[in-house]
């Protein structure tokens, strides 16, 4: 089971370095804003805090 | 309010509360009582990587780039997204093996070279430099513009360079009496500061919430919330930009990348950062709620930056204040007094903590890896012959501290002033960022070899004095700043900045390149060239095969005594703490210490020297416990279990297989081969009895005749006549029959005699059946023969061709039809040679046989009932001469069509004759 684990959060790290990174960076980085704040900062701010969540749930899972 | 007096009496009575924690955990813990045993302290300690810079320096980034800083903490979420895998495996190795340090992690793995740890040190010591001078600049220079109140002035524009360089030594010389305090009151044998671990973790909860507090106020106290805030900056012109911000950013997406890289590795190889996370980690479970704690701390920490920092712009638009200094002179403008102060004191927080833990951890290093090993080996000193060294450790460690911080103060003199916070804080972390490759390919990959890693740290860390520490001081003008423009001597090639023609890149990212180039480069070139020891071997295997191995105990071998072991730990840990150990490995025994007598085994010389590396670091101990146990060259045995372990037994695996197959091609060729002697031996017995037999047939009746003549001289003369005919005859049988051995043995060992020229076939055809014609006469049998009107010559031995023919057309005429006999003979040309068919009307031959019938002795029907009608050797013969000439003989015999025996011999034999 630690096996998968691993992988896992193997997979979830190369997840974010797709979303924190070109081209996906340059995808967002356009004028306009999301609820007042540039759409540039509230993505990486959101996909920031999603991949946190998942973690926690990874690392706080039993198996 | 806020006069110097009063700030000063703050940070005291800040720096007080600290101490009064420390000392509080540092009484819990003596006591068996941890209280810092939680995985949220832990989760708290590690975020000691947010410093003056985080706090700070984040914003003064900002405001240039927008989201420029913002890998230097998603690096590290991305980074600890591993930790489950990484640093799980760095905490098990460093606990089997009392790791105390980075520099006793790299060296240990590496042979516990000594060499290895004091180059470490070194490089952590130089890179970590800017680092705290980064910490000392920031600190005071809040302290200067916080004095300034009400004014808003900024340090270097008034003559006050001076007083502040002033007021950076005094922070220095007060965070060393605090860090000595802190770090260095007692020593631990596994370096666990408990009440550092709880004064660090205290310090991040408050610069957490002061910089929560000033966000708040700027975002909504200031403006109406964040939506307010970014529509004002976006109505700027100037501003406006930054909302789209990535192609501004320095080095554009290749700078965001590598910063991300960097700080990955800034996150695990921070010697600080080590400290906290893996020598003082308490148990390895807390690690599963640091693993999403400690990036969400990062987050709530950065989510007011961009709102600060634009709204420093917006309040500051004529560029007079430096952004590095929003987050105080915010407050300050706005006439918050008491939120300036705690920003202050949030500040020092972020500060202090860093220069704490880094320095203790410095001091360490240097202390186990750099000062200690010489002493040792100083024979002059005596030192193994000193009761107590527990003071000396503690004075070199608080020596180290005070030397290091006053080196930190020199930087920040000579270099500090002409860089942002962000700009010196990454030099360090390019420094550090050059242990990634030793450190994970250590773990990972047991082919790295010390040598590997020596010349790895080396070059990499050449490359960074070089590209980053040079052109540092260069600006600051210790150095000539034409060094930069034209390079060293005027080489255009080799500047700092555009090393071998790559320009284009921001400074940090040019270094990295060319560093980890040469770094990784001649780590795995130098150690794939050489080979690793005896030592390196185990220390790979004990690294690599962490979750697998115990312990590294059952490597050593060797003789040693009691006394001088307990002793040994005593000198360097102190009477008290030494015998506490040797109680507790007794206890774990199941016995009595120093009542009952402990076995002096392996297992109890790597505790003891486990023991002593957590107070002087694993080479050092290494080299102690050598001289009190005699150690013995690895035996076989040793050497066995290395060569045991997992990847060895592939390769081994590997080649057994390898070899076995080889075997068994080997084997097959000779089962073969052996077949195939028997099979000539038997075909050898059955020729000589063969042959046996085929003599004693004609001698049988050649003696029956001749006794008969011999006894009885009444016989007629009729009858005489007869006796002597048939002997005559089996004579000239016995004759033929020798020949034809005889031929047959010359032809099979290559010496028979062959007689070269042209012949005419047509002619010796009809040679043959002139011979043939009395035989065909007496058994009435009619002969076809269909001959061309002219035939080309071929080149041969016309008796070796009358030979063949003679023996197809006798076999023909005996096995045609007995009453109604018919031979056809035919001669014809088949391409480039001539075919010869004799066909007879007989009973043809089953289809079984007709493979056989021209081995030697191979004569169709039962050899027990039936008379023979030859020797057995005449169709062997004539294959041989055939084929000798490149023909071919064989035969076709369709079901009761007769038998036809057919041969060709080549018209062009002078390039083809084959030997027999």
């Amino acid at each position: 089971m630690n096996e998968r684990k691993g992988q896992r959060f193997i997979a979830l790290c190369m997840l974010g370095m797709v979303l924190f990174n070109f081209p996906v960076l340059a995808l967002f980085n356009v004028a306009g804003t999301l609820f007042g704040v540039p759409v540039l900062y509230a993505y990486l701010f959101a996909a920031w805090a999603a991949m946190i969540a998942v973690m926690a749930r990874l690392a706080e899972s039993s198996d | 309010m806020l006069q110097g007096p009063v700030i000063i009496l703050t940070s005291f009575a800040y720096l007080g509360l600290l101490f009064a924690i420390a000392y509080y955990a540092d009484q819990r813990a003596d006591a068996g009582r941890p209280a810092i045993a939680s995985p949220y302290i832990y989760s708290l300690s590690l975020a000691v990587y947010a410093t003056a810079w985080t706090f700070y320096g984040s914003v003064g980034r900002a405001a240039i780039d927008g989201v420029g800083f913002l890998p230097i903490y998603i690096g590290p979420t991305l980074m600890i997204a591993l930790w489950w895998i990484v640093m799980r495996k760095i905490l098990r190795i460093s606990k089997q093996n009392r790791i105390t340090s980075l520099a006793d992690f790299i060296a240990s793995r590496y042979g516990k070279s000594a060499l290895l740890a004091g180059l470490v040190t070194v490089i952590a010591v130089i890179g970590i430099l800017p680092y705290i001078s980064l910490q000392l600049k920031a600190v005071s220079a809040s302290f200067w513009i916080l004095v300034q109140y009400p004014e808003i002035a900024l340090p270097g524009q008034s003559g006050a360079m001076s007083m502040r360089e002033d007021t950076a030594l005094w922070v220095a010389l007060i965070l060393a009496a605090f860090t000595i305090v802190f770090g260095t009151r007692h020593l631990d044998a596994a370096e666990h500061h408990p009440g550092m671990v709880a004064a660090i973790a205290f310090e991040s909860l408050v610069k957490l919430l002061a910089f929560l507090a000033v966000g708040v106020f700027v975002t909504f106290g200031m403006y109406n919330g964040f939506g307010d805030l970014f529509a004002r900056a976006a109505a700027e012109p100037r501003l406006g930009a930054m909302m789209t911000p990535l192609e501004g950013i320095a080095g554009g997406y290749a700078g965001w990348v590598w910063l991300t890289i960097l700080s990955m590795m800034a996150i695990m190889f921070l010697p600080r950062q080590f400290q906290v996370t893996v020598v003082e980690n308490l148990d390895e479970r807390h690690l599963n709620k640091a693993i999403w704690l400690f990036p969400l701390y990062m987050l709530a920490i950065n989510v007011f930056v961009l709102p600060i920092a634009f709204g420093g712009l917006l309040r500051f638009p004529d560029g007079t204040v430096d952004a590095d200094t929003f987050v105080l002179t915010l407050p300050m403008a706005e006439k918050r007094e008491w939120l300036a102060l705690l920003v202050f004191i949030g500040g020092l927080s972020a500060a202090t903590g860093m220069v704490i833990v880094e320095t203790i951890a410095l001091s360490t290093m240097v202390c186990n890896d750099l000062v200690m090993p010489v002493l040792l080996r100083m024979r002059r000193l005596r030192l193994n012959e000193r009761a107590d060294l527990t003071r000396l450790l503690l004075g070199i460690r608080r020596g180290a501290i005070v030397l290091i911080l006053l080196l930190g103060y020199l930087y920040f003199k000579l270099a500090g002033e002409a860089y942002a916070l962000v700009s010196i804080g990454l030099i360090s972390f390019a420094a550090v960022a050059q242990f990634a490759p030793v450190v994970l390919g250590g773990i990972f990959w047991k082919g790295g070899t010390r040598r590997g890693a020596l010349c790895g740290l080396v070059a990499g860390f050449a490359v960074w004095l070089y590209t980053l520490l040079l052109p540092a001081f260069a600006r600051s003008e210790w150095l000539p700043i034409g060094l930069l423009e034209n390079g060293p001597f005027g080489i255009g090639l080799l500047k700092p900045l555009a090393l071998f023609g790559l320009s284009g890149l921001d400074q940090i990212t040019h270094a990295m390149i060319w560093s980890m180039l040469a770094n990784i480069g001649s780590y795995v070139g130098v150690s794939l060239i050489g080979t690793p020891s005896a030592q390196e071997h185990r220390q790979a295997s004990v690294f690599v095969d962490a979750f697998r191995e115990p312990g590294g105990a059952r490597f050593w071998r060797g003789t040693a005594s009691l006394p001088d072991l307990y002793n040994l730990l005593a000198r360097f840990l102190g009477a008290a703490v030494a015998g506490d150990a040797f109680r507790q490995y007794a206890a774990a025994k199941g016995r009595r210490w120093p009542e009952d007598a402990l076995e002096v085994d392996a297992e109890l010389v790597h505790f003891v020297e486990v023991q002593l590396a957590g107070a002087i670091g694993a080479a050092s101990a290494r080299v102690m416990v050598a001289s009190v146990a005699k150690e013995e060259a690895p035996t076989l045995e040793e050497v066995r279990a290395i060569v045991d372990d997992a990847s060895q037994a592939v390769i081994y695996s590997h080649r057994l297989e390898q070899k076995s197959r080889e075997l068994e091609a080997a084997t097959a060729g000779l089962r073969a081969a052996n077949e195939r002697l028997q099979e000539l031996d038997r075909l050898k017995d059955e020729f000589v009895s063969m042959v046996s037999h085929e003599l004693r047939t004609p001698l049988t009746s050649i003696r029956a005749f001749t006794q008969i003549l011999f006894e009885d001289p009444e016989v007629e003369l009729e009858q005489r006549k007869k006796f002597l005919g048939i002997i005559t005859k089996e004579t000239e049988r016995l004759t033929r029959l020798i020949n034809q051995v005889l031929d047959v043995s010359k032809m099979e060992s290559g010496q028979a005699d062959w007689q070269a020229a042209r012949v005419d076939l047509k002619e010796v055809i009809g040679d043959a059946l002139t011979g043939m014609s009395q035989v065909f006469e007496e058994r009435n049998i009619r002969v076809d023969v269909r001959l061309p009107e002219r035939v080309p010559p071929i080149t041969a031995d016309v008796d070796r061709v009358i030979q063949v023919l003679l023996n197809l057309l006798s076999n023909a005429a005996k096995f045609c039809h007995p009453g109604d006999g018919r031979i056809e003979v035919e001669l014809a040309r088949q391409g480039p040679a001539l075919r010869v068919d004799v066909r007879d009307n007989g009973a043809g031959i089953d289809p079984a046989d007709q493979s056989v019938i021209f081995d030697k002795f191979r004569q169709v029907g039962d050899s027990l009932t039936d008379k023979p009608h030859g020797s057995g050797l005449g169709l062997h013969i004539s294959r041989q001469i055939v084929e000798h000439y490149g023909g071919r003989l064989w035969v076709e015999s369709p079901p009761g069509a007769g038998a036809c025996f057919s041969f060709t011999l080549p018209l062009d034999l002078a390039a083809a004759p084959r030997a027999a």
